[in-house]
């Protein structure tokens, strides 16, 4: 193994900044980290072992434990529930004979749950050492059950088991045209580089990660970097390094446009991320992808080489004297990493803990320099406004989105799939178009979206009313809105990276606190509770992840007050557990299971505290 | 002219490069915190020392200070935060005060009382954790980590050494240490280490040490941990107080 991991460290150069790439790499051979790998790469990359752990223990994709040879995850993503994820996890761990969360004795197989994998277009999905299954049924995992306990290595699974669709059943403004690879960089040599920045400023161009900041305005203060350099000369402002950072760490629920954009339009990405490097002045970016896009990897690694064989990448692209390159670098399996610093932390090989702001990246990012990092679909869109120019862009959309917005539709809807819509489209209209009618709700930008009712369809699509990162998931009238709660309150619960106490804590009450309403044993106060601890939560949190945690519980409490309500029992106060449950063992060793030996939480009317003692015991309650 | 932030309508100056928690201390505004010490780069983590700034929440240990910033700290509203806060990290852990060396001396414990928290609130935890007694002369109870990483800090910045770190994701967050045992006996840590003394709760404690200084006589036993703290971090306002304070237990 030895030999194994320094070639490992070798092709990373022994840089620590890669440790994730490596630990990775180590995963997918091992199906864990073993503790020599660990020892070996102390000594190879000069980093204590505690980082090394710490790294490990963060991303949900590393184990140091030994996963099986197949190492099985099922998307948990409310979609897949809604298209029966839990009966078919339940049939697959039957026909695997393992349990959920564990390793089949004989190691051949481990099965789990994942956080949504971008397939929510074709889902039930789910990942097998990383790679995609898609539109799982019971034919599909009998298949798969055969194929695991053949022992059939994946390359000789049938293809169809993987396939990942477009979907892509709408373009609008920017996908109705592709662009040749360099057509855009041409046109930016053609007009000048500060003068294409400007275009993009008059495009209004905002970042597409559901934040909206002004994409322009960052690439010049990326370009200006810090503060006590701005005055320095020309020459020492050139040598000033920068870096270009791809955000494709798309792990919002529902979210699965960046997927199709880099399957089908990468080119325009790859050019948008050098078009802001020669504008910049960066010599170096990075693609993040997620680590669910794996699957992506070997494509857009043979993309980057061809942009480099067409001049379009490397030491003198087009012939200008500018130097750029590309580097694809996987996550783990981290929400939270879709948050740009701690995206950065994560590139840079440690947990992916947002870090303190100020400074902000485009001062002091990726290794303490300033860095630009932009979304996936802004970088396309500004392939496109430095091809066709700002007013091309500007004049769709409205006064304060301009242009249009690439939309991940899925959940209670005819065509699940990728639609281009302006900005300033009605909610009406997107459902007409993706084919939903009976209509209860929709979740617009993901968990940390906002939960809409079907009272309020005239609301549009806009940094003005609703922003979104892309996500839109529809829930049609026989979905259970607490159910829905249940499933994002707890995603929360389990990405939260645990830096700050109000979301690492928080959110795990949170959780707590909703599965006691939806159990049935909310009492009076608890839903003032659960309001309490949402606003807390949401204003105390460091981040955006921990800011926006409670927005499932806020949106539809303060839509469906009457449906938390209905959940509480008319009494002053309910333990968070099920005291009669909390008696079984003392039931199986008195081999009782008569009246007498189970408790009532509450009289039959549910209005009266505990007061049932079983007769055996009822002495006090003549008291009352 | 000098720069000046007001908080709680105080105005108060402040040089470039000061944090708003460093403006504050150095004024003698308290505001409370667990995961901020003057000696060790700010970590922002325990969100006690979060106040408003022009309307905005921010860390006030991290956040700098910049010219006519309207802070407001000692509000109503921030300290039921700040209450809660401290009560999510009461029932995170398994903190049960009479039996811990640290009472008296523990400041999650004096903060808890400056907040005047009476209660945990939040339904506890009860997490699982483990003790490491492995050291000769110092024991770790991880029941009791508030994961402030003080110690790491400390251990790496003034003891050159990097023997903590604290790992995991979420509420699953833990700490370790650098040996391949995962034991403390097998690090490089000393009880003379500046990381042995800096724990704010009694996660890290000295062996031998329990009760030498008995419980009556403690660092928070007659003092808030206000006038502690705002005197830790440099603050003057009288001498008396400052002797009494410096004067650590395990110095003794």
């Amino acid at each position: 193994m030895k030999q194994s991991i320094q070639n490992l460290a070798k092709k990373y150069d022994h840089q620590s900044t890669h440790l994730l790439q490596i630990l990775r790499e180590i995963q997918a051979i091992h199906h864990f980290v073993p503790e020599e790998a660990i020892d070996a790469l102390v000594e190879l990359l000069h980093i204590p072992r505690t980082r090394i752990i710490s790294v490990i223990e963060f991303y949900s994709f590393l184990h140091l434990s030994p996963r099986g040879n197949y190492e099985l995850l099922i998307s948990d993503s409310i979609t897949d529930h809604m298209s029966g994820k839990k009966e078919l996890t339940h049939y697959l761990s039957k026909q695997l004979n393992v349990a959920v969360g564990s390793v089949r004795e004989d190691g051949v197989v481990s099965l789990d749950n994942t956080s949504c994998t971008g397939l929510c277009d074709q889902g039930p999905a789910g990942l097998i050492n990383g790679y995609p299954l898609t539109r799982l049924d019971r034919p599909r995992i009998d298949c798969i059950a055969d194929l695991i306990n053949q022992q059939k290595p994946l390359t000789e699974w049938p293809s169809e088991l993987f396939q990942v669709n477009d979907n892509l059943i709408k373009s609008g403004l920017l996908l109705e045209h592709t662009i040749a690879p360099g057509e855009a960089l041409k046109e930016t040599f053609k007009r000048g580089l500060q003068e294409t920045l400007a275009e993009i400023n008059q495009s209004g161009l905002r970042g597409r990660g559901g934040a909206g900041y002004s994409t322009g305005w960052k690439w010049h203060l990326c370009y200006e970097g810090p503060e006590e350099d701005a005055f320095c000369d020309v020459d020492a402002q050139n040598q000033l390094q920068r870096y270009v950072i791809c955000n494709a760490d798309e792990g919002e629920p529902g979210t699965f446009k960046d997927r199709v954009l880099l399957n089908s339009f990468a080119d325009q990405v790859f050019e948008g991320m050098t078009l802001c490097a020669v504008i910049t002045g960066a010599s170096k970016g990075f693609l993040y992808l997620r680590g669910e896009y794996l699957f992506l990897y070997d494509k857009l690694q043979s993309q980057l080489a061809e942009r480099r064989q067409s001049g379009l990448l490397g030491n003198n692209i087009l012939g200008q004297g500018f130097c750029f390159d590309i580097e694809i670098c996987l996550g783990a399996g981290a929400y939270i990493c879709g948050e740009e610093s701690a995206l950065i932390e994560s590139l840079e090989g440690k947990p992916g803990i947002p870090r303190n702001r100020p400074p902000y990246p485009v001062t002091q990012g990726y290794l303490g320099k300033p860095t630009v990092v932009n979304n996936v679909e802004t970088f396309l869109a500004a392939t496109a406004i430095a091809l066709h120019g700002g007013e091309w862009f500007a004049k769709i959309g409205t006064e304060k989105s301009k242009g249009s917005k690439i939309l991940s539709i899925c959940g209670d809807c005819t065509q699940p799939g990728i639609y281009e819509f302006p900005f300033g489209t009605n909610l009406k209209t997107i459902l007409a178009e993706c084919g939903a009618d009976d209509v209860l709700g929709i979740q617009i930008g993901g968990p940390s979206g906002t939960f809409v009712s079907n009272q309020e369809l005239d609301r549009t699509l806009a940094f003005e009313d609703l922003a979104t990162g892309g996500s839109f998931i529809i829930f049609n009238s026989r979905r259970n809105i607490l159910d829905i709660v249940h499933n994002f309150t707890h995603f929360f619960a389990h990405e939260s990276c645990g830096f700050c106490t109000p979301c690492r804590v928080g959110t795990s009450l949170l959780a707590k606190q909703i599965d006691k309403i939806v159990e049935g044993h909310g009492s009076a106060g608890d839903v003032v509770a659960l309001e309490e601890l949402c606003q807390i939560i949401k204003k105390q949190s460091h981040c955006g992840l921990g800011q926006t945690a409670a927005n499932p519980v806020l949106t539809t409490l303060e839509r469906y007050p009457e449906l938390y309500q209905s959940q509480l029992k008319k009494i002053s106060y309910e333990p968070g557990f099920d005291l009669d449950g909390a008696l079984e063992t003392a039931r199986r060793l008195a081999n009782r299971n008569d009246a007498g030996a189970h408790l009532a939480q509450t009289d039959a009317s549910g209005s009266l505290p505990i007061a049932s003692f079983p007769p055996s015991l009822a002495v006090a309650e003549d008291h009352e | 002219m000098s720069k000046t932030i007001t908080i709680d309508g105080k105005t108060i100056p402040f040089e470039e490069g000061q944090t708003i928690m460093d403006a504050a201390s150095a004024a003698g505004v308290y505001i409370p915190h667990l995961c901020h010490h003057p000696d060790y780069s700010p970590h922002g983590s325990c969100k006690l020392c979060n106040v408003s700034v022009n309307g905005r929440i921010c860390s006030s240990c991290t956040f700098p200070a910049m010219d006519g910033q309207t802070v407001l700290s000692d509000t109503h509203e921030l300290n039921e935060d700040r209450r809660r806060i401290t009560q999510m990290l009461f029932v995170e852990g398994n903190h049960l005060c009479p039996g811990c060396e640290k009472s008296g001396n523990c400041q999650l414990q004096a903060v808890g009382y400056h907040l005047n928290m009476l209660d945990n609130h939040f339904p506890h935890f009860y997490a699982s954790r483990e003790m490491d007694a492995s050291h000769p002369d110092v024991l770790i109870d991880h029941n009791r980590c508030i994961f402030c990483t003080l110690c790491v800090r400390a251990s790496q910045q003034a003891d050159g050494k990097d023997v903590f770190a604290i790992s995991g994701r979420g509420i699953n967050k833990h700490l370790i240490v650098n040996s391949q045992s995962g034991l403390l006996k097998d690090t490089d840590f000393e009880a003379t280490d500046n990381a042995a003394h800096i724990c704010p709760t009694g996660a890290i404690l000295a062996k031998r040490q329990g009760f030498r200084v008995p419980i009556g006589r403690r660092t928070y036993d007659h003092k808030e941990i206000d006038q502690v703290s705002l005197a830790e971090s440099g603050y003057r306002p009288n001498t008396t107080l400052i002797a009494e304070t410096e004067q650590s237990q395990y110095d003794e």
